[in-house]
């Protein structure tokens, strides 16, 4: 292994409605295409070296999702942004091409929050909308069920305002936490406001880290 | 105008898999709809993930796209969440690249590979907005055109296709667009003359059948100057494989690279359909093999390959072309698959050389289980070599096998079910003899069906209750750990029977099934076996479908297809039936040509490439 790369993308059109494991086979064949060195697993059935930071449900787009992936040879960063952007398939693009430390720990460890953007179709008045907005973020608790299982909605809304309306659609901006333990969804805040009846579409903008020690 | 898009992503999040219905495969094609004067979709009556997988398809695509003054785009069979979907949204069926709805294109190509998606044919002309029947379209709709190895009989649909390509399409295609773009304009019934003329090209409609009382067809006569028969067509040298491969973005059936080898089979099994509407045996040269391997990995990112046939052992440079691409991609993280293996110790090595140590499982297809029927069908192979060839598959490191075999042959006797179930045991024997331990044997049993242009083609399918007794005697015999046993519903075997040889009379039932719910018929959860009884009852009471599947014919019966003539004499089909009967095999077409008629019809194109002896 010599060397490390993170590719910051974004996913929008096609790809929105592939699942992330299809997503990782098509980075295979994309950096495959690109002629990018990836490293291999050992044994019977090799698995290219690559790890999403998290994954994304399906029919979300996205504007700087990350992928580490591990390449036999050296390759400068822009060199391989270049080679990437020539093959990538529609609604793939690539935004940089960074190199990472080989000892860095694992993105999926560190990522703590997302912040989304969500356009509700059809919605109601503005003014109502910030009102549930307000009224949701003043909650101390917000006691919800997803699959069966209580939690608080609440401690994982991090932030959440009303950015952009008008008689179509409104828009909602969102960060919530990304942890293994505690992930907050778009779709749930949605619900709560009671506006998850109406068409929307998310686009999650970001996801955060915290530092490494 | 396209499809709106606010309408499509309302329901794609209801419906499973939307990665099915949004195009974005890398190499898909998108060309200036309005520059582009001639505009064809290729449709696949099946679901996406196994049109993906289609290499005909695929190949009529990449030479329709070369065509500077043609664009083509695909559509596929919409699930039926999907479908219930799209009729609630009132949205019409439309093609992954510009999301035209079907209506909008100057001509829809369907791919009919097997018999029993023709249900599916006609659900996505309803839900393209098109009349089902051709005698209802008119200059204003798509021409809908149709080929592909189940229009070897094109009857049972032929009264919802304009016109049909049998055979080889790589030429054929291009001639119906060109003879589509000279009758621009100058209504339909023009349009059909002018294809009619085009060699390989039926259109039923200028066909009149007649039938004698006892249901059988009496006669098929042509309209003004049709021709009869219509001569299968084929080409001459294979056209260089297709290597901007579709990329699919979420995973499907064959998820790989592709190369066929060679079109065509020197074995003469006598069940086998490809192996006769695809003679004769043309090789494609070893260079062009490894030059198209090399393009296709550059250009799709596929870190798999599969080289296709019929029967990959009998490519003549087999050994040096795995050992070229082993040579050029053992480090490079690629696998090369070579599907359609003989029962030999050279295909065992073959294979091992190209697993590289990763040993999956290995399938191998005696198909019956005595020799006595095995040369009933054409296919010689000692049951002493089975079973060697099984323990060099175990001692090269596989611990699972799959034995394929078919049950309902013609001549046919119970010693032959039992001898399946005591070869299965003497392979479970090997197996444990090599490994010490038990080993995994997957026994598929299919039932067979006959099928149009085989020497089989006058069989008799036997009764469902027949057919259940069998599956049940072999499946009380092979019980045990590591033994895995698969068969077919009789009842899908049955409407794939009546399907593949019935008559133009047998569109009705079709549509009435279809109208009736049928879709999806070859899906275990979608197949319901009432739709097509109820269908028989409502529009063909009389016979049943006894008439078409289960009734042996006679020589002199005038069969629904012959009218279509691929080449391989219906002289020689019955010598071959008859060798069947009295259990005679008779050597492939490399060791001694057997004079099928592929070269009286055929020899005017014979090429080198061919392995039929040249022409006298």
């Amino acid at each position: 292994m010599k060397q490390r790369l993170r590719i910051t993308y974004g996913v929008t059109g096609p790809l929105r409605y592939v699942s992330h494991l299809d997503q990782m086979q098509v980075w295979e064949r994309t950096a495959r295409r690109a002629c990018i060195p990836l490293a291999y697993s050992a044994g019977f059935n090799p698995r290219p070296q690559m790890q999403i930071a998290a994954a994304l449900p399906v029919g979300f787009a996205a504007e700087a999702e990350w992928l580490d992936v591990w390449l036999v040879e050296p390759l400068h960063p822009q060199a391989a942004c270049d080679a990437l952007r020539q093959v990538v398939p529609a609604g793939l693009p690539v935004v940089c091409v960074e190199e990472v430390a080989l000892d860095e720990p694992p993105l999926q460890t560190r990522v703590c929050a997302a912040h989304y953007a969500v356009s509700v179709a059809n919605p109601l008045p503005a003014a109502d909308v910030e009102q549930r907005v307000a009224a949701l973020l003043a909650a101390d608790t917000l006691p919800r069920a997803r699959r069966g299982r209580a939690y608080d909605l609440r401690p994982l809304i991090e932030q959440l305002s009303v950015t952009d309306a008008s008689p179509e659609r409104v828009v909602l901006e969102m960060r919530l936490a990304a942890r293994p333990s505690a992930t907050g969804r778009p779709e749930e805040v949605l619900s709560a406001l009671g506006l998850a009846d109406s068409f929307f579409a998310v686009t999650r903008k970001a996801l955060f880290v915290e530092a490494c020690p | 105008m396209t499809i709106s898009p606010e309408k499509l992503e309302h329901i794609l999040l209801t419906v499973t898999k939307p990665g099915r219905y949004v195009g974005g495969e890398y190499n898909a094609v998108h060309k200036n709809w309005d520059a582009t004067p001639t505009r064809v979709c290729l449709a696949f009556p099946d679901v996406y993930e196994l049109g993906m997988s289609n290499l005909g398809l695929a190949i009529l695509y990449d030479v329709l796209n070369r065509l500077d003054d043609v664009l083509a785009e695909r559509a596929y069979a919409p699930w039926p969440d999907m479908a219930a979907a799209m009729r609630a949204n009132d949205l019409p069926l439309y093609s992954l690249e510009s999301f035209r709805p079907l209506a909008d294109f100057d001509l829809l190509g369907f791919s009919l590979p097997y018999e029993i998606l023709y249900t599916n044919l006609l659900e996505m002309l309803d839900l393209a907005g098109l009349p089902l029947h051709s005698a209802r379209r008119n200059a204003r709709h798509p021409l809908i055109i149709a080929g592909g190895h189940a229009t070897f009989n094109p009857e049972p649909v032929a009264r919802f296709v304009d016109a049909f390509v049998i055979g080889d399409g790589e030429e054929a295609i291009v001639d119906v667009v060109r003879a589509v773009q000279r009758t621009q304009g100058a209504g339909r019934a023009t349009q059909l003359a002018a294809l009619a003329h085009i060699p390989g090209v039926y259109v039923p409609s200028l066909y009149t059948v007649s039938y004698n009382s006892d249901w059988t067809v009496k006669q098929v006569s042509a309209q003004n100057d049709a021709p009869l028969p219509i001569r299968r067509r084929i080409v001459a040298t294979l056209p260089p494989p297709p290597t901007r491969q579709l990329v699919p973005n979420i995973s499907t059936a064959h998820d790989r690279g592709v190369i066929e080898i060679q079109r065509g089979c020197i074995r003469g099994c006598r069940f086998c359909h490809a192996g006769v509407v695809t003679r004769p045996m043309r090789e494609r040269p070893i260079a062009e093999v490894l030059d198209a391997a090399e393009r296709i990995l550059a250009q799709t990112g596929y870190h798999e390959l599969a080289l296709l046939s019929l029967s990959s052992s009998d490519y003549t440079h087999i050994d040096a072309l795995v050992e070229a691409l082993m040579e050029r991609y053992a480090d490079r993280h690629v696998s090369v698959a070579l599907p359609s293996l003989r029962i030999d110790s050279f295909s065992v090595a073959m294979a091992d050389a190209l697993s590289r140590g990763r040993h999956s499982s290995f399938t191998f297809a005696p198909e019956a289980g005595t020799e006595r029927l095995r040369h009933a069908i054409n296919k010689d192979i000692p049951t002493a070599e089975v079973l060697n060839v099984a323990r060099q598959v175990f001692q090269r490191g596989w611990r699972t096998v799959k034995l394929y075999f078919m049950i309902g042959l013609p001549g046919e006797e119970p010693a032959d079910l039992a001898a399946i179930a005591d070869l299965v045991a003497a392979v479970r024997a090997e197996g444990r003899q090599v490994h010490g331990r038990k080993v995994q044997v997957n026994v598929s049993l299919s039932t067979f069906v006959p099928k149009p242009h085989t020497p089989f083609q006058w069989a008799a399918l036997p009764p469902i209750e027949t057919i259940r007794e069998k599956q049940d005697f072999l499946r009380r015999r092979l019980r045990g750990g590591g033994l895995k046993v698969s068969w077919n519903d009789p009842h899908m075997t049955l409407v794939e029977a009546f399907l593949s040889r019935g008559d133009r009379r047998l569109g009705a039932v079709v549509q009435r099934a279809w109208e009736l719910g049928a879709r999806f018929d070859a899906w275990d959860e979608q197949f319901d076996s009432a739709h097509w009884s109820a269908a028989f009852n409502d529009v063909m009471l009389n016979t049943g479908p006894f008439y078409f599947a289960h009734r042996q014919r006679p020589q002199a019966e005038i069969l629904p297809w012959d009218h279509i003539d691929v080449g391989v004499s219906r002289a020689f089909l019955w010598r071959q039936w008859e060798l069947g009967q009295q259990a005679q095999a008779r050597p492939d077409c490399r060791t001694q040509c057997a004079g099928c008629g592929i070269l009286t019809a055929f020899g005017d194109l014979w090429t080198p490439e061919w392995v039929c002896p040249p022409a006298p």
